[in-house]
């Protein structure tokens, strides 16, 4: 019978053998887009998912992509929205990658039209565009507030037009690398039936998303748990600004099963406004010229504090109010907020507030990536969307990952395949590396039964609460370091970590790997966050002095040592070029 | 307690009584079991205010049965992975609250059009194939295009599907006829519906709905319209209009009329 061995059982298991020029590990935007370029070159290409095709986070986007097309403000361009991102990151972006970004994205959009999206229109018939938090023009290319499954429905059915092998519900758990250190192939085992496959591949572009489920209170859903950052990490890749975790300043609070649900930007966007449980519009208080349009670190902060200082709703939040659009206007603008409201919270969006508060719902930092290729520091890893980092530095303008996954989604397919067509190595993987690996999954399936015995889920419920209690939007040494302590105390305990059940769509067992993603993961960011002793975009530091100019040259860089521990280094970033250098003198000449 | 500790309720553990926990408890019957067989579970958890089904499954996963099969991730209604049957009735778990079911027994099992995987997880990876088949968006134009609300404005009901196959559940010709290889069901009426209604598509659908898709079979018994959980009008939106044009192997006269307009635009373009 099948998970009945033992532990240190050395018994073979079978397992399916594929091959793929490149391998895509996610189906989000940013894997689809990839994996579309991959076979538009006319190579194999495989995507992976943990879900159904077109479930990734990309669907739950809501309030629409930016991209400078000018479409409503002329006056918008590449050099505006190049600059927007820079302000907004607070600096320490890749500055090439935000050139690219800004220079391209508009391109991203067309292509998605081209392919059949449909976006909301101006009166001359072009793609309607709206304002968003910290964009100088209104830029978001958008339908209603459901763009992301626009977006996403678009690119998974492109991709189903051509030869790309789809793996749905299948989670791949290690990478493999020849003896000089380049990827040639990965794991993964299928969550229907629990039996393995190794790819064999010599490009694999990550495209895993984001982290946020290492925390309590997240608008991210049960993928979320950083396999893939962690699974490059791993292999030996670097990582970037990990210390930078996005709090969406409006979360759902009440009632508790929805605690953190987004509500989406596009709120404040079609003219939402804030209130404390008096009545005040506090954003008054904390960026009076952008209001509720200022930039997301800002905005929630300012809801944090009115609650942490006493002036929060009923249920621990500030109002949202949007009522007075009208029901009309809100039900083509903002049909699916109403209908969360009504339905989830017996609230009508049209005649009351919502109640909101920061919840967790972007992971700023990421892998390392060349901007061009989108290469990782491994030979034959790359890596596009959520998982990478580097464009949006210290804190993302909304609507700036929607267009990263289609920029750098394509580039990070051509990026693979270019590499593969340059290569002539052998791919694939040892059997006894490979029956390690099984063995090492098969794990808290197979162990015998003690008392020490742990469960995936609480254990995980226990690292969310420690992040949320002491990695939150406001941070301080002693608290950063007494959340360290508990992460690290929780890391000890994972191999305790047992499930009962068959092999068979056992969703105990899979929470079991993703405990090892996350507390790893949960450790880099609070050892980042103790580094960066500064305040500065959603690194707040009750602790320290407001930016630190020196800290503004620098990015952290974390790799592993022999030795498996994180090692943080401070790497300089380079200065701009002249051309890009230039836009910030003349912008400081037009104010 | 240190400054950078998090003091809100709205970040706090649930569980204490401010925070929705209550002395109340609920009951749940659930399907457990697989390709060879099962039986429905009790499971009794306590009820926080608010709850939707799938909290009370998740609870349970996490609490009771750590191995029952589930699927979900935006748990609002968005992703369309959370479908199941709850009390007969093909529905959304992220959008179906405990309080509906006051003082009746809740019973929550899979769906029956698809093969069984197991407990609350079917097979459904038929639809993905029936999607591959349908002839994607077609056109000889170059984006950006010009188009107005009032041109688009009717796509925006069918594009507004999340794929979570209650549709398909529920249809009959799917769920009692089996008829899977001969039949596209409402779902994918939907998608093609969208293509063929978009202004620039230029591709012809209507010998495929009729040979390979089977719209045939269909006799409008709205049942899918009822179940939708985005509130599409399968029927009289998607069905019916196509099973017209079968019929009649008409063109849509506005779509007709559009390329007409569009046509003399561009001409115009072409002059000035
Ligand atoms: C509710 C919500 C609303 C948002 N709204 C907006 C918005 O309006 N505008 C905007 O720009 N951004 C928005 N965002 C952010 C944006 O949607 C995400 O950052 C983006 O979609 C991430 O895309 P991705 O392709 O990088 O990854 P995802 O879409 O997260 O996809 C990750 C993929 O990787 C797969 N995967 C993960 N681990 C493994 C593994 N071990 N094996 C195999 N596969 C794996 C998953 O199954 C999934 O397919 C929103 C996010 C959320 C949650
Ligand atoms: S209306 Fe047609 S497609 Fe819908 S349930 Fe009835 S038979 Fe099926
Ligand atoms: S048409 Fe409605 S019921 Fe059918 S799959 Fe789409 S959203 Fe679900
Ligand atoms: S979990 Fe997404 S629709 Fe229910």
């Amino acid at each position: 019978m099948e998970g009945n061995g033992h532990s240190g059982s050395t018994a073979r298991e079978e397992y399916e053998v594929r091959e793929h020029d490149v391998l895509v590990i996610g189906a989000g935007g940013a894997g689809l887009r990839a994996a579309i370029a991959v076979a538009q070159k006319g190579m194999s290409v495989g995507v992976v998912t943990k879900s159904l095709l077109g479930k990734a986070h990309t669907v739950m986007a809501e309030g629409g992509i930016a991209a400078a097309l000018g479409n409503v403000d002329p006056d918008d361009s590449w050099e505006q929205h190049f600059i927007d991102t820079m302000n907004s990151g607070k600096f320490i972006n890749n500055w090439r990658k935000v050139e690219i970004y800004a220079k391209e994205a508009p391109a991203g959009v067309i292509e998605l039209e081209q392919w059949g999206a449909l976006f909301n229109r101006t009166e001359e018939g072009k793609i309607h565009q709206r304002p968003f938090g910290g964009h100088t023009y209104r830029r978001l290319a958008h339908i209603g507030d459901r763009t992301g499954l626009e977006m996403i429905r678009t690119l998974q059915e492109k991709l189903l037009t051509t030869d790309a092998e789809v793996y749905m519900e299948t989670t791949v758990t290690k990478l493999f690398k020849d003896s000089q250190g380049r990827i040639s192939g990965a794991l993964a085992y299928t969550r229907e039936s629990g039996k393995f496959i190794l790819f064999k591949t010599k490009a694999i572009v990550m495209a895993t998303g984001g982290w946020g489920r290492i925390y309590k209170v997240t608008s991210n859903s049960w993928e979320g748990t950083g396999d893939g950052i962690f699974l490059a990490y791993d292999a030996g890749a670097e990582l970037v600004d990990m210390e930078m975790v996005q709090f969406h300043p409006t979360g759902m609070v009440w009632p508790p099963g929805v605690r953190g649900i987004l509500v989406t930007e596009g709120v404040r966007g079609e003219g939402g406004i804030l209130r404390n449980a008096n009545g005040e519009r506090f954003m008054e208080r904390y960026d009076p010229q952008r209001m509720e349009l200022s930039t997301r670190d800002v905005v929630a902060r300012a809801n944090y504090t009115e609650v942490q200082e006493g002036r929060g709703t009923p249920h621990g939040g500030v109002y949202l109010d949007i009522t007075h659009l009208g029901y009309d206007e809100i039900m083509k603008r903002l049909p699916t907020m109403h209908e969360q409201f009504l339905k989830l919270a017996d609230v009508d969006i049209a005649k009351e507030p919502m109640e909101v508060f920061p919840t967790v719902h972007y992971n700023m930092g990421g892998l390392k990536v060349e901007p061009e290729s989108c290469a990782t520091t491994i030979p034959g890893l790359f890596a596009a969307g959520e998982v990478a980092g580097g464009l949006h530095g210290a804190n993302r303008l909304g609507g700036n990952s929607l267009g990263d996954l289609l920029v750098f989604g394509r580039r990070a397919g051509e990026g693979a395949a270019e590499y593969v067509g340059q290569s002539t190595h052998a791919a694939g993987a040892p059997d006894e590396e490979v029956q390690e690996e099984i063995r090492r999954v098969l794990e808290p399936l197979t162990k015998k039964p003690s008392d020490r015995d742990e469960s995936p889920y609480l254990l995980q419920e226990e690292l969310q609460e420690a992040m949320m209690q002491h990695a939150n939007l406001m941070r301080d040494e002693d608290s950063l370091k007494e959340g360290l302590r508990k992460v690290l105390a929780i890391k000890e305990r994972i191999p305790n970590v047992r499930v009962g059940g068959s092999r068979l769509f056992n969703p105990g067992w899979h929470a079991a790997q993703d405990i090892r993603y996350m507390a790893n993961i949960s450790e880099i960011i609070i050892r980042c966050a103790l580094e960066r002793k500064e305040k500065r975009g959603a690194q707040w530091r009750l602790d320290c002095d407001e930016l630190v100019e020196e800290y503004g040259k620098i990015n952290f860089v974390v790799k592993k040592n022999e030795k498996g521990e994180p090692v943080i280094e401070r790497r300089e970033i380079p200065p701009m070029p002249e051309h890009l250098a230039a836009l910030f003198k003349k912008e400081k000449t037009k104010v | 307690m240190s400054e950078g500790d998090v003091t809100s309720r709205a970040h706090a553990p649930v569980g204490e009584e401010e925070l929705g926990g209550t002395d109340r408890t609920i009951k749940l019957n659930i399907f457990r079991g697989d390709a060879g067989g099962g039986e429905e579970v009790e499971y009794e958890i306590p009820y926080v205010e608010g709850m939707v089904v799938l909290d009370a499954v998740l609870y349970i996963q996490a609490h009771q049965a750590n191995d029952l099969a589930v699927r979900w991730n935006c748990k609002a209604a968005h992703c369309g992975s959370c479908s199941a049957e709850i009390n007969g009735m093909p529905k959304l778990m992220c959008k179906t609250r405990i309080d509906e079911y006051e003082g009746k027994e809740i019973h929550v099992g899979p769906l029956q059009a698809f093969p069984l995987i197991k407990d609350l997880v079917t097979d459904v990876s038929w639809n993905y194939e029936v999607s591959k088949g349908i002839t994607p968006f077609t056109t000889s134009e170059k984006a950006p295009f010009t188009l107005y609300e009032e041109d688009v404005e009717r796509l925006y009901e069918p594009k507004s599907c999340i794929e979570c196959f209650l549709c398909q559940d529920v249809c009959h010709v799917l769920r009692t006829h089996h008829k899977h290889p001969e039949y596209a069901g409402p779902r994918f009426f939907v998608r093609n519906q969208w293509l063929e209604m978009h202004p620039l598509d230029e591709a012809n659908r209507l010998h495929d709905l009729k040979e390979k898709d089977g719209i045939g079979y269909c006799n409008i018994t709205k049942c899918c319209t009822e179940v939708c959980p985005v509130g599409i009008h399968i029927t009289d939106n998607s069905i019916i209009p196509l099973k017209e044009r079968v019929a009649g192997e008409y063109y849509d006269p506005a779509k007709w009329l559009m390329r007409k307009i569009r046509g003399r635009r561009n001409g115009d373009r072409a002059a000035g």
